[in-house]
């Protein structure tokens, strides 16, 4: 497990002889097991933060480093899930699962241990054969991130895993991903425009405005939500009633209201 | 195709008509002596010659064992233009710098007909096997290329973000994700390939082989014998047709695993 840290990361593009500054002075640290969620309009450079972290974009300012490591390439320690679910559709659920697995050099019976393990954790059993193509799309999403999951990398990177599903699987989806973070907290960056979504799972919710692409305000939600025990409660449209959650969700949806005031698009 | 899919009961009627009117058409013209009737032999001489060359030999052999040998060379020069296009569109694909070593040539060289081979096939192999190999190479190798390339090339992006993501190697990434991703537009090559190739096999023979359908017909004008050239058309006809068949079923194989 490691801790993930922007230090004054920018990154600017060139387009048609001007520059763009599309991320401008980015702090944060996303510390050991904590599971952070960055919100913001689109186009606020959410995403590319994340894929700076995962070595698959790079920084033109600052550097980013994982474990205090600066990232230079993707790797299976910092593992992600795409929206687009990216698996192999040539390959089974095992062999997408087993993927990085290989590249670790992991022996073929622990691997076989750690897939039946992960297959059993994100209920795929039955599907081992299956393509993904034969799978619904919330399906396809455990499989993506059991994919993750099972190379137990420092950190977990997810970019809008649940934009491309629908409202009833993406509930589901929610409420699986708070049992597995609450069960084994994890280094996760979470990446979404889904306001509720980010209040219910992150222990962190960042803030992004656009134009430059800039942190406007970090939240605590992990305290709020140990005062008022939300996990207690099982069922995610109750924990979204709570006056807390409601507070909370309220702000963030003002903060990216102001934003939207002064600059209509 | 614009407008409702038509029955399969239709379709076959349709098909039927047009066969019988291309033979009705066809039979007319020979029987009325717009040319002399050796020149354009009747639908029934060719089907009765057709028979005939697949009991008694011609030009050395009988006409399956011609077939077979055209099916052999072309068996050669296909799997060569395979073995050599297919790798070497994964690399191109993989590596920039032998793109743009490779591309400008080739970009050049596929537009020479195989046919214009056909001298230095003679210079360099005679009549032997090598000539008609290299002829169909030419015509089989630029489509394989191209479709492979092209396939891995325009990847979606996403699958070597997640392969690279999950560790691989240029290997892994070649072999796993390119080769894979790349398969449907490889196999749409292939017909394309196969086609080209078994058209220049039989250009190549009428000039540098002792054997095969292109050979049997460049005999069977030597002996004024048209019914024996239409025969060899018939014969290249069905051969290719059935090589398609057999690909296009690789390829709804293919993308049926695939969910297409």
């Amino acid at each position: 497990m490691a801790n993930i840290q922007f230090e004054g990361v920018g990154r600017t593009f060139h387009q048609g002889g001007k520059d763009f500054v599309a991320l401008d002075g980015i702090e944060l640290e996303v510390q050991d097991r904590e599971f952070v969620a960055i919100v913001g309009p689109s186009g606020c450079g959410k995403t590319t933060c994340m894929r700076m972290a995962a070595g698959l974009e790079h920084a033109t300012a600052g550097t980013v480093r994982v474990g205090g490591v600066e990232v230079t390439a993707p790797g299976p320690d910092r593992a992600v899930v795409f929206q687009q679910f990216a698996l192999f559709p040539w390959k089974t659920v095992w062999d997408n699962i087993e993927f990085g697995l290989i590249s670790l050099g992991v022996a073929a019976g622990e691997r076989r241990r750690r897939i039946e393990h992960h297959i059993e954790l994100m209920g795929l059993g039955g599907y081992e054969q299956a393509f993904p193509h034969q799978l619904s799309g919330g399906m396809q999403q455990r499989v993506a991130i059991a994919r993750a999951y099972v190379l137990d990398p420092k950190v977990l990177l997810m970019d809008e895993p649940f934009g491309a599903l629908d409202a009833q699987t993406r509930v589901v989806m929610q409420e699986e991903l708070v049992r597995l973070a609450r069960q084994h907290p994890r280094t996760v960056l979470f990446i979404t425009h889904a306001v509720e979504e980010a209040v219910y799972l992150a222990d962190r919710v960042v803030v992004m405005s656009r134009r430059p692409g800039r942190i406007r305000e970090v939240i605590d939600v992990k305290t709020v939500r140990q005062a008022e025990r939300w996990d207690d409660i099982p069922r995610i449209e109750d924990v979204m009633d709570q006056a807390s959650f409601v507070h909370l969700r309220t702000h963030i949806w003002k903060l990216l209201r102001e934003q939207q005031g002064s600059d209509p698009h | 195709m614009i407008g409702p899919a038509l029955p399969r009961r239709e379709l076959l009627r349709l098909t039927a008509a047009g066969a019988a009117t291309f033979v009705l058409v066809w039979s007319l013209a020979a029987l009325s002596g717009i040319t002399a009737r050796q020149f354009l032999p009747a639908p029934w001489e060719v089907v009765a010659r057709f028979a005939q060359l697949m009991l008694e030999p011609f030009a050395g052999y009988t006409l399956g064992v011609h077939l077979l040998s055209s099916l052999q060379r072309f068996g050669m020069g296909f799997l060569l233009a395979v073995a050599v296009g297919l790798p070497l569109g994964l690399l191109m694909a993989t590596f920039g710098w032998l793109d743009r070593l490779v591309s400008p040539l080739f970009e050049a060289v596929r537009f020479v007909a195989p046919i214009a081979w056909v001298p230095f096939a003679a210079l360099w192999f005679g009549t032997g096997i090598g000539g008609p190999v290299l002829i169909i190479f030419m015509g089989a190798f630029p489509p394989v290329l191209i479709n492979t390339y092209r396939g891995a090339r325009f990847v979606d992006r996403t699958y070597l973000e997640a392969a690279r993501m999950l560790g691989a190697g240029p290997l892994r990434l070649i072999t796993q994700v390119l080769l894979p991703a790349a398969v449907p537009s490889i196999v749409a090559g292939l017909r394309i390939s196969a086609g080209l190739g078994w058209q220049s096999l039989v250009g190549a023979e009428l000039i540098v082989a002792s054997s095969g359908v292109g050979y049997m017909m460049v005999k069977g004008q030597a002996a004024v014998s048209t019914a024996t050239v239409m025969c060899g058309m018939v014969a290249i006809g069905l051969v290719g047709l059935l090589i398609d068949i057999a690909l296009r079923r690789l390829q709804q194989h293919i993308e049926t695993r695939r969910g297409r």
